[in-house]
Formats: structure tokens, C-alpha cells, sequence
């Protein structure tokens, strides 16, 4: 992924360490359960009884947050959901 | 329709095809390249945004579909899902025409016996992923939408669009099953 240097440094001074980003996958209605528990067992090296529970809330409650860390990190997450075809976000942790 | 994918004992994964199945995939490669190659609007622009990947602009797409394989990547901050488009949209336009080039180039050495690597497995599931998306978005497709397609007069075009999804459906799912065992 390519970011520029310069912006990765003024996003990451804004971070408050004690308030981490987070990656938030999304329920939508075509991709498969099985798919979805792979590519949190692919990209993030989950093992597959943490991806199952990851992907059942993201199917039964609509969302689910699979990652946190920086903000540059959380960026790095949601593009390469997005290229696995998922539907994700990043916002601050509340 | 086919048998979806089969793992041989051998280790290698099988898919048959007969060729209207064949010359389907194949078409449906060519759609998604032609949907989501990243593309030099402005042929005086800076070839060096290209090398490094930036978009020196890039708009949020207004079509359902474009905006499903391309989603914000911030709900509730437009500025900063917009610098994020142009910093990452070319690499994500480019992941995806790579994913049906793979697909297409399997396709185009195999016959009715199509046989995977291991290693383009990914970019098959990336592939069958992308397009279910696109003619989802494109059907509108929700967790109601199979019950209400009983409704659909015999020869509503939506129909053979449902058929060919809930192929690559099929298709997707043998494939996942293989990736998980």
C-alpha cells in the first residue's frame, strides 16, 4: 500500500496513544460467512475459532471490530479488507 | 451447472467446466478488468503519482457498484475518506485487475478440466468475490432478495442474473471450503 511519508507522520503525532484506532469489518449481504472467517484466518493469521466468533458478530450483530493499533496500522487493515472485498471502516476507538 | 471445486488426492484443486461456463468466466474476467483497471484520465498527468501509486484526484464514485468494490474507508469523515482514495485506490484497482488477469490466464490454458496452483487459489477467491459483489450491487441483492425473486415474470432479465450469481456462489464456496480444510 502506499502512503505518503509526510502524511503518515502528521496522522500519527494526532494519535492519542490511550485512544487506539480500530477496524471495524461491516455484515453485508453477499459476501459468504466462510469467506469472511478465511480472510480474518488469511490476513490477520487469526486461528479459526477466533475468526468464526469475529465473523458470527459481524453476521448476527452487523459489524465487528477485528483489529486496533495506529491509526496508520488501521489504515493498512481496511485496504487490504477492501482488496479481500470486505466491507470495512476505521474511526477512533470510543 | 459444474460440480464446483474438488480437492484431488494429490493435492491439487479441480474445477470442471463445459465451455459455456468456460466462455462465461472468461467474459466476466474481461467486465471486471474493464470496470476496475486503473485508468490515466488526464493523459498530461504526472507520470509520477502513477509510479508512486497516488492519485493526484480521485472522486468517490457515485455508481453501486464502484462504490461496493471501492468503499469509503471512513463513515463519518469525508476529508479523510477522500485523501484515503487517493492514496490507495490505484494499489486496490490494481489488486483486483490482477486477481481476473490470474483467473483469465488459468482459464486460457485449461479446457473443460480446469487445474489450480495453490497459489492463484487466492485470486480466484479474490475474483469470484469481486464479481458477486459487483452484480449484487448491481441486483440490489439483500438477505430477502431470493424470496422475493419467486415473484419475477419467467423471462425478467434479473432472473439470469440471479442464476449466474448463485453459480459463482456455488463456485466460491466449494473453493473456500478447500482454502479452510
Amino acid at each position: 500500500m502506499s502512503i505518503a511519508p509526510a502524511e503518515i507522520s502528521q496522522v500519527v503525532e494526532q494519535v492519542d496513544p490511550d485512544r487506539p484506532w480500530i477496524t471495524m469489518v461491516w455484515n453485508d449481504p453477499v459476501n459468504l460467512m466462510s469467506y469472511v472467517t478465511y480472510v480474518f484466518m488469511t490476513y490477520f493469521e487469526y486461528d479459526k475459532t477466533h475468526a468464526e466468533s469475529l465473523m458470527m458478530d459481524v453476521h448476527e450483530k452487523g459489524r465487528a471490530v477485528v483489529s486496533n493499533g495506529t491509526r496508520e496500522e488501521m489504515e493498512r487493515d481496511v485496504a487490504a479488507m477492501h482488496g479481500y472485498g470486505l466491507w470495512a471502516t476505521l474511526q477512533k476507538d470510543d | 451447472m459444474s460440480t464446483g471445486f474438488t480437492l484431488e488426492s494429490n493435492g491439487r484443486i479441480i474445477l470442471r467446466l463445459d465451455e459455456v461456463e468456460r466462455m462465461m468466466l472468461l467474459s466476466l474476467c474481461d467486465q471486471i478488468v474493464t470496470l476496475v483497471t486503473p485508468q490515466d484520465r488526464d493523459p498530461d498527468a504526472d507520470p509520477l503519482f502513477a509510479l508512486v501509486g497516488i492519485e493526484p484526484s480521485v472522486e468517490r464514485p457515485e455508481d453501486d457498484v464502484m462504490l461496493r468494490l471501492f468503499p469509503d474507508a471512513y463513515s463519518d469523515d469525508e476529508h479523510a475518506a477522500s485523501d484515503f482514495r487517493r492514496f490507495t485506490e490505484r494499489d486496490l484497482r490494481q489488486t483486483k485487475t490482477t486477481h481476473a488477469q490470474t483467473v483469465q490466464e488459468t482459464l486460457q490454458r485449461s479446457g473443460e478440466k480446469v487445474v489450480l496452483g495453490l497459489a492463484v487459489a487466492p485470486s480466484w477467491l479474490g475474483f469470484l468475490n469481486d464479481v458477486r459483489l459487483a452484480l449484487g450491487a448491481r441486483m440490489g441483492i439483500d438477505d430477502d432478495f431470493h424470496d422475493a425473486a419467486v415473484e419475477l415474470a419467467e423471462d425478467d432479465p434479473l432472473l439470469a442474473m440471479l442464476d449466474v450469481y448463485d453459480w459463482l456462489t456455488y463456485l466460491q464456496e466449494s473453493l473456500v471450503q478447500i482454502m479452510l480444510a
